[in-house]
């Protein structure tokens, strides 16, 4: 997104300014621990130790930030073509339904690796069908993607709720979930990877769909940034008048990029369906579609941002599972308002301290201010 | 006719929180500002009329509080979006969340209830009021059961809500104000050339917002229910979003979609799973769905055009 002030340094501007903007939600999420009575430094050291004090705790922190990649990476893709894709946490919910079908119907007919690509396969088409309706209807019809989406994620659920209550759940059982998967749908974990490094832990949920997830961060950097279609990408997001003189087909563009995002989205179903839970579960989800709006801006849209945004969260899912034993007053709701915060701060707010860095970069250094302009990457 | 006149009775009930948003939302959006944090301001009303009530035992004060906190919530959006000229869309998102996490953890944190607050004595909250010659009309056929069950026997706020449209309408399209605030959501520039201050006047707008939201949410906490409980906006500011745009951002047509979205609602939790003749058991996902469908279908153009404020959602910036 264009930003009338953009004149920094590319490290200050990629580095900096996304750091400033997380202390300073976090200091103020530490005063809501502050208004429950708790101490903020007590919980931000119990939330790191949660997260990465033990083999499992990494395991669970990864496993967390596998399916925050994949929105993350969903978000950002739209980002690059200006559209505001909210859509994610409903694209991935039934994404997660090509998931269970694939399962359902092949887990006793072929092995995992084959089941896994299928997985993948009917992950993405589901995601990215229930985002190429908003877009073809923004595309044609002109009605605003972001209510559109709003609306699927809510269509969505209700679709959900129907199916898992209904057609998906086996006769005999009352829980509105599909039955378990066998052994052959589901993913191999990843416990050696982090033996590999010295941890030694029972059992995590981490799971084969963190490495696609690695995968897709590098293949969406190539797209956007090595492709001809990413180009096409960038320049509709950049100046869609520019996009049309060039002759790049609006309407093709939007519906492909939100098709892409889509996909990405539903993928992310794979993680706690395939690889976790290993059948289908009502709100299955829980946010993590809405978790990548923040991790994409706060990664700048760029995959070399996105990945460890998401493992900041990952980290804060974790750890705040942990904090809620120690204090019983801060549960895991306390990563709502992280999110919000950094969603104000490093979004909305982007500008805000802005004015002032480049105050202070101009007073150090003038020369810099120049140099920065010719090296951004259009973000 | 005694199904219909308590289908009707529980549509006004549902549709006015609803009403509320949705008259919130019209006047941030002809200003040009989108909002659609409207269901997080609604939240946080809700649980500071909730958390005041439980406080103080006054249902007035409850209400206060609801003005004040879903307020701020609307003076952080206009800072953000008007003066930071940020991503309106992007800041409404974030007060959705901020609102929905910091309403669970004080909830719990204050209360210790799970998340809820403590039910409510009537004293604290607003109850049912009965209309003036209520018992007397009762056995009059027809008008008796429409004025003395259906219109009469609603808390203050339902009233207030309907007696708001008339004056959103007048507001609106009578007063230099709403003359103004039309005029800066379609062409900010000509409001700027003819001296008014564009900030002020989309401030002015936001935070009528942040008022009216709060008011939405304290008829969720004290009038509908008796105190808090978590996420119990459920998606209404949504609702009020989509009734916004199918009412084309117009106050009585607004009134008419919040009432067919509510008289939607009530209709699906009486008839859960009932029979009909000719199209079968309906799918009560289905009818959850219809008011999110319907904008669908309506945005795309397929009934009529919904065409949005012009300047909406884009910042001012002031030529130099």
């Amino acid at each position: 997104m264009a930003t009338p002030y953009a004149k920094l340094p590319a490290w200050a501007d990629y580095g900096l300014i996304p750091l400033i903007n997380l202390v300073v939600a976090f200091l103020v999420a530490g005063l809501v621990v502050l208004l429950v009575g708790e101490s903020p430094i007590q919980a931000a050291t119990l939330l790191i130790k949660g997260a990465f004090g033990s083999g499992a705790g990494i395991g669970y922190t990864l496993y967390y930030a596998t399916s925050f990649i994949f929105t993350g990476l969903a978000v950002a893709v739209a980002f690059h073509c200006g559209l505001f894709n909210i859509g994610g946490e409903g694209q991935a919910y039934v994404g997660g339904l090509g998931v269970a079908l694939v399962c359902l119907g092949f887990d006793t007919v072929f092995p995992w690796w084959i089941n896994f690509p299928l997985a993948i396969i009917g992950s993405a088409a589901i995601g990215a069908f229930w985002a190429m309706i908003p877009a073809y209807l923004q595309a044609k019809r002109g009605s605003h993607i972001v209510i559109t989406t709003i609306m699927f994620n809510f269509i969505a659920a209700s679709l959900m709720v129907y199916l898992l209550v209904g057609p998906l759940k086996p006769l005999n059982s009352m829980a509105p979930q599909t039955r378990t998967f066998a052994v052959d749908a589901h993913l191999p974990k990843l416990d050696w990877l982090l033996e590999m490094f010295g941890a030694t832990i029972r059992s995590t949920p981490l799971n084969l769909s963190f490495i696609l997830a690695l995968v897709m961060a590098v293949a969406v950097w190539a797209l956007i940034w090595r492709t001809k279609l990413g180009y096409e990408i960038r320049t509709m997001g950049f100046s869609p008048k520019a996009a049309r003189y060039a002759g790049i087909g609006e309407a093709r563009i939007i519906v492909i990029t939100m098709m892409i995002s889509g996909a990405l989205a539903g993928m992310m179903a794979l993680n706690p369906v395939m690889g976790d839970q290993h059948r289908l579960q009502l709100d299955f989800v829980t946010g993590a579609g809405f978790v990548g709006i923040a991790v994409a801006l706060m990664g700048r849209s760029h995959p070399a941002g996105i990945v460890p945004a998401a493992i900041l969260f990952g980290m804060l899912y974790q750890g705040g599972a942990e904090i809620s034993f120690m204090m019983p007053n801060i549960s895991r709701d306390m990563i709502v308002i992280i999110q919000g915060l950094v969603i104000l701060f490093a979004g909305a707010l982007e500008n805000m301290f802005r004015p002032a860095m480049q105050a202070a970069f101009a007073s150090f250094s003038p020369r810099s201010m120049g140099m920065g302009t010719a090296k951004r990457e259009g973000a | 006719m005694d199904t219909l006149v308590q289908l009707l009775d529980a549509t006004i009930r549902l549709s006015v929180p609803l009403l509320l948003a949705c008259l919130a939302g019209l006047y941030s959006e002809r200003s040009g500002i989108f909002d659609i944090g409207l269901e997080g301001k609604m939240l946080a009303g809700a649980f500071a009329s909730a958390a005041a009530a439980a406080a103080t035992g006054s249902a007035w004060i409850g209400l206060g509080a609801a003005i004040i906190i879903s307020g701020m919530l609307a003076l952080v959006h206009g800072f953000a979006s008007i003066t930071n000229r940020g991503n309106q869309i992007v800041s409404g998102v974030a007060v959705n969340f901020i609102a929905a996490g910091t309403t669970i953890i004080l909830g719990q944190g204050w209360f210790q209830q799970g998340g809820r607050t403590p039910s409510l004595p009537p004293a604290a909250r607003f109850g049912a009021i009965d209309l003036p010659g209520a018992e007397a009309m009762r056995d009059v056929p027809v008008l008796g059961p429409i004025y003395s069950d259906i219109i009469s026997g609603h808390s203050l706020l339902v009233y207030f809500a309907f007696f708001m449209v008339p004056f959103t309408w007048w507001v609106l399209f009578r007063s230099r104000f709403g003359l103004r605030l039309r005029a800066v959501g379609e062409n900010p520039a000509a409001v700027d050339t003819a001296g008014i201050s564009v900030t002020w006047l989309r401030y002015r707008a936001v935070m009528i917002t942040g008022v009216l939201t709060g008011f939405a949410g304290t008829y969720l906490a004290l009038a509908m229910n008796a105190g808090f409980v978590k996420d119990m906006t459920a998606g209404r500011g949504f609702i009020a979003l989509a009734a916004l745009i199918f009412a084309k951002w117009k106050p009585v047509n607004a009134m008419f979609a919040c009432l067919l979205f509510g008289f939607l609602d009530a209709f699906a939790i009486r008839y859960q799973g009932a029979e009909f003749p000719m199209i079968g058991r309906v799918p009560v996902q289905l009818m959850q769905a219809l008011p999110y469908i319907l904008t669908v279908i309506l945005l795309a153009g397929f009934i009529g055009r919904a065409i949005p404020p012009k300047a909406g959602g884009v910042a001012y910036v002031k030529e130099r």
